[in-house]
């Protein structure tokens, strides 16, 4: 039986991480490069709790737990953006944010 | 868990990523009860998997319109992103491979059956301006993402 390390907490995090920047550079839907993000937020969270437990301390964790509540508030905020967003162009497609564009 | 994270970055509806989001952060959740960290886990379940993807549900029923699920699902720019993506798997795979050996298995006391208090006295004490500048984050963030869905300012 494979014992696990904290590699492996690791490697599973990496793995969302890349996950994650997959789904933030390739989709064209807002929500779910909002949703993206959450899960590289996610893998974060998993890498401080890991070592966390590695070093025997509880830091990590409180650490984590700032990290969700930015993350409820960057969510919280992102969507609103949206919706205003949305109000104006009548699309959630990240191809048509391009008033800035020269 | 990673079988959720695919299915959110694949899925052509977004309720149905909004879903597999769901499932990846209770499977998170059950992995901090695995770190022996049920403080994190309890409060995962209950901020996220419970607050903000009950948010993420609304505004998708609020802006998703049916047309947008018969468009092309895919970037522009799709094989820039995975080439980008590879790339840093890659870096991942190399830091990997030449620090494996300094993660030595240890035995560490398990204090689980403390592990609330011991958060909850780190919160207060050592991290005390932290959770402060963390409450007047969630006031700006309160008052910022009311303004924007506003009608009229």
């Amino acid at each position: 039986m494979l014992h696990i390390t904290t590699l492996h907490y690791l490697v599973l995090g990496a793995a969302l991480f890349l996950l994650g920047v997959i789904g933030v550079l390739t989709r064209r839907n807002v929500v779910i490069v909002l949703m993206s993000i959450e899960l590289i937020l996610n893998a974060v969270n998993l890498n401080l709790v890991a070592f966390s437990r590695f070093w025997g301390g509880v830091h990590g964790q409180v650490f984590a737990i700032f990290v969700i509540t930015d993350a409820a508030a960057e969510a919280a905020v992102g969507l609103g953006i949206l919706i205003a967003f949305f109000r104006n162009k009548e699309t959630i497609n990240i191809d048509e944010v391009n008033l800035l564009k020269w | 868990m990673l079988i959720g994270g695919v299915l959110v970055i694949t899925r052509k509806n977004a309720v149905h990523s909004a879903l597999a989001l769901i499932v990846t952060l209770l499977a998170q959740a059950a992995i901090y009860l695995m770190l022996y960290a049920p403080f994190v886990a309890g409060v995962q379940i209950i901020l996220y998997a419970g607050g903000i993807m009950v948010l993420f549900l609304f505004v998708i029923m609020l802006v998703s319109i049916e047309r947008t699920e018969k468009e092309r699902q895919f970037n522009k720019q799709w094989l820039v992103g995975i080439v980008a993506a590879g790339a840093l798997g890659g870096l991942f795979i190399t830091v990997y491979s030449k620090g494996q050996s300094i993660f030595p298995d240890r035995a560490l006391p398990i204090a689980e059956a403390q592990n609330t208090q011991v958060v909850g006295t780190m919160l207060y004490g050592q991290y005390m301006f932290a959770f402060e500048i963390a409450s007047l984050l969630l006031l700006v963030a309160i008052i910022g993402a009311v303004v924007m869905a506003k009608k009229r300012i």
